[in-house]
């Protein structure tokens, strides 16, 4: 078991008392940002990002990733006790966390939904320790055929397995891999899509258009209904707490589902939000009077929790050993590690031992860490929310407008994360997802280089794709999933047409 | 879970006009990447794709999607539905022209007054807090920046004439 050699001198990196320190300060400012609207995980990581510049690496992601976490737990308390979810994954957990807090059993309703968060997380880390050292030696004999096919797998299954109608999918993807494209072309060394203009020369910073469309739109929207928050008011006291925690066994069956299918979907890159849904859907499903949902149910806390934070750690997985993300967050943080000098990718494993133990180490402990926090602190969390959202809203504007600035020190990325701002609020509005536009952008030159040096060695046939079976095995997987909707609506209409005889 | 409530009594933007808007400017954006590719070569070279290749198909993709979209919307009839009512519309851009102004005022101003300003506007305006209450948290926020980022992680932010005249 050498994983668990290495795993024992990541906790001696991540039991430093700095680095302890750092996770503290992130899940206290994660949980803050899911607490806020307007400042999602992603934007989150994203705006704090150049801060980190200076740091060790190690410590850096400890920090940004405890930011994660944090925002992964707090995106629950807005949704159970003002019915606001703070994050578009802990959009589920209102349809029964409210109505419990409404009956009065917030507390109760809170402590499921943490329980629930760090139990997912717990999983998915369990299978990242196990898994991802051997996701990263088989992906050493990757080439950038075999990179190539990964990519467009997991793109593939954004328009297959995700949350938004499959057209929107691809227009928000061939968007953002547009975008990407738009420089200096490595390859060549010819300019691209700039059109004479020197600003556009340095191309579109995936930062700031996070920034843009995850945490300007968010404002426009919530002004949308001229928000007034009104919240339910919210204590926990140990009691609640070990009550709620002795009921946590007979859940044991909805645990390891939620948890399974959070980490399913993180992996792909459907990501946390597609799998609170999935989720609390089959809860429902399984559930024998499953038309009580909705009325305050636990297990309708438990289920979304559970797999939107089994998802939300999982989709680390991919982007450690592949350098391919499993969702925005986990892409912004992927940013992170080209800033500080990593290379993305199954060499991290070899080259940067310590690196990638004292992350998956430093899981374990900010975990548990983020849970005493929020179980400690939501009162003050809550309270938060107290403050009128035109102080909210004008503050949160300065701090993105800054977080934006400060990833190349150029005035222009203000206006454009402006531009991204709005855009993101219409294309949210009409549904197409955010999530495949923001991961081409960031993995666009990725995916093209390895399609290029690809055909490099194949002197330019297609047919390097299907050259050997692991190649071939992945882009007819990535291929099937791209003809799913297509077929599912074919086949949906022919029923239409034909009813059954019979 | 967006679906915006299509009320009888409430006029606003339909959603069919703005699917058409969006998917026009994607289709736009997909021409403009077709046209450049075009200039780059967009065919085979003699070491595989050329510049042009990649954002040809895109494009070429992405003008394909947007017409896709369009049909797509008009077919499921909800085009006539209200997209954002008139009230909400306002409510929008009272956020966004205040930042609109903000964000251009950076570039002659730097960015710490014009934040003082936008927190002002946005408490007064907005919320209808008394002017000193407004200005102070302005202020407050303005400090506060500063001294992180200029101070503590030493990461320059914009300034203009009058941090200039403050020796800055």
């Amino acid at each position: 078991m050498e994983e668990l050699g290495l795993l024992a001198q990541g906790f001696g990196i991540a039991m430093q008392p700095d680095n302890l320190l750092l996770m503290v300060v992130g899940v206290v400012l994660g949980v803050l940002i899911g607490v806020l609207p307007g400042l999602g995980g992603a934007n989150g990581v994203a705006i704090l990002l150049p801060l980190t510049f200076t740091m060790p690496p190690v410590s850096a992601i400890i920090m940004l990733s405890c930011i994660y976490w944090g925002a992964l737990f707090g995106g629950a308390i807005t949704s159970i006790l003002f019915n606001i979810p703070g994050e578009p994954w802990s959009v589920a957990t209102t349809f029964d966390g409210y109505p419990m807090a409404q009956q009065g059993r917030a507390g109760e309703a809170l402590t499921a939904a943490f329980t629930s968060s760090f139990i997912g997380a717990f999983v998915a880390i369990i299978l990242i320790t196990f898994i991802a050292p051997l996701v990263a030696q088989f992906a050493l004999r990757f080439g950038p055929a075999e990179f190539f096919a990964v990519m467009f797998l997991s793109f593939a299954c954004f328009v297959g397995m995700g949350s938004g109608p499959p057209m929107k999918t691809l227009a928000s993807m061939f968007t953002g891999f547009l975008l990407a494209a738009v420089g200096l072309d490595t390859v060549t060394g010819q300019l691209r899509m700039t059109f004479g203009s020197t600003e556009l020369m340095r191309g579109f910073d995936f930062l700031v258009a996070v920034i843009g469309l995850f945490g300007i739109s968010e404002i426009l929207s919530s002004i949308e209904e001229g928000l007034a928050f009104r919240g339910r008011n919210a204590a926990l006291n140990m009691k609640v707490v070990l009550q709620t925690w002795a009921t946590f066994p007979r859940h044991l069956w909805l645990l390891v589902r939620s948890s399974a299918i959070g980490c399913w979907m993180g992996i792909t890159p459907a990501g946390a939000t597609p799998a609170s849904f999935m989720s609390y859907g089959v809860a429902r499903r399984v559930a024998r009077d499953g038309n009580s949902f909705g009325s305050g149910r636990i297990e309708g806390v438990i289920a979304p929790e559970t797999a939107a934070h089994a998802a939300g750690t999982a989709a680390l997985l991919p982007m450690l050993t592949l350098g391919v993300p499993g969702s925005p967050t986990a892409a912004v943080l992927l940013g992170g590690l080209i800033m500080w000098g990593l290379q993305p990718g199954p060499m991290l494993f070899i080259e940067q031992k310590d690196f990638v133990w004292g992350l998956i180490a430093s899981m374990y402990v900010s975990n548990v860490v983020g849970l005493i926090v929020v179980l400690v602190a939501v009162p003050w969390f809550a309270a938060i929310l107290r403050v009128p959202f035109s102080v909210i809203a004008a503050i949160i504007l300065v701090v993105c407008a800054i977080g934006a600035y400060t990833v190349k020190g150029a005035e222009f990325d203000i206006i454009l994360m402006l531009v991204f701002g709005v855009i993101g609020y219409v294309m949210k509005k009409l549904n197409y997802p955010l999530a495949p536009l923001v991961l081409a952008l960031v993995l666009g030159d990725r995916a093209e280089q390895s399609f290029r040096q690809a055909l490099l060695l194949s002197d330019g046939s297609m047919g390097i794709f299907f050259g050997n079976w692991l190649v071939g095995t992945i882009m007819t997987l990535g291929i099937l999933m791209l003809v799913w909707p297509v077929w599912s609506a074919v086949s949906r209409a022919w029923r239409v047409s034909h009813p059954a005889r019979g | 879970m967006d679906e915006p409530a299509g009320r009888v009594e409430e006029r606003g933007i339909s959603i069919g006009l703005a699917e058409g808007v969006t998917a026009l400017l994607l289709a736009g954006v997909g021409a403009l990447a077709i046209l450049d590719s075009l200039r780059l070569g967009m065919g085979w070279g003699e070491d595989g794709p050329q510049a042009g290749y990649f954002p040809f198909w895109l494009g070429v993709g992405l003008i394909v999607a947007s017409f896709a979209n369009v049909f797509l919307a008009f077919r499921s009839g909800i085009g006539r539905r209200i997209f954002l009512t008139w009230e909400q519309g306002r409510h929008v851009l009272s956020v966004l022209l205040p930042t609109l102004v903000f964000v251009a005022l950076i570039a002659p101003l730097g960015i710490y007054l014009p934040s003082v300003l936008l927190i002002t506007w946005f408490m007064m305006v907005l919320g209808r807090f008394s002017w000193p209450a407004a200005l102070a948290v302005g202020a407050a926020v303005a400090v506060l920046a500063f001294v992180t980022f200029e101070l503590w992680f030493l990461v320059p932010l914009p300034k203009g004439p009058i941090e200039d005249a403050l020796g800055f």
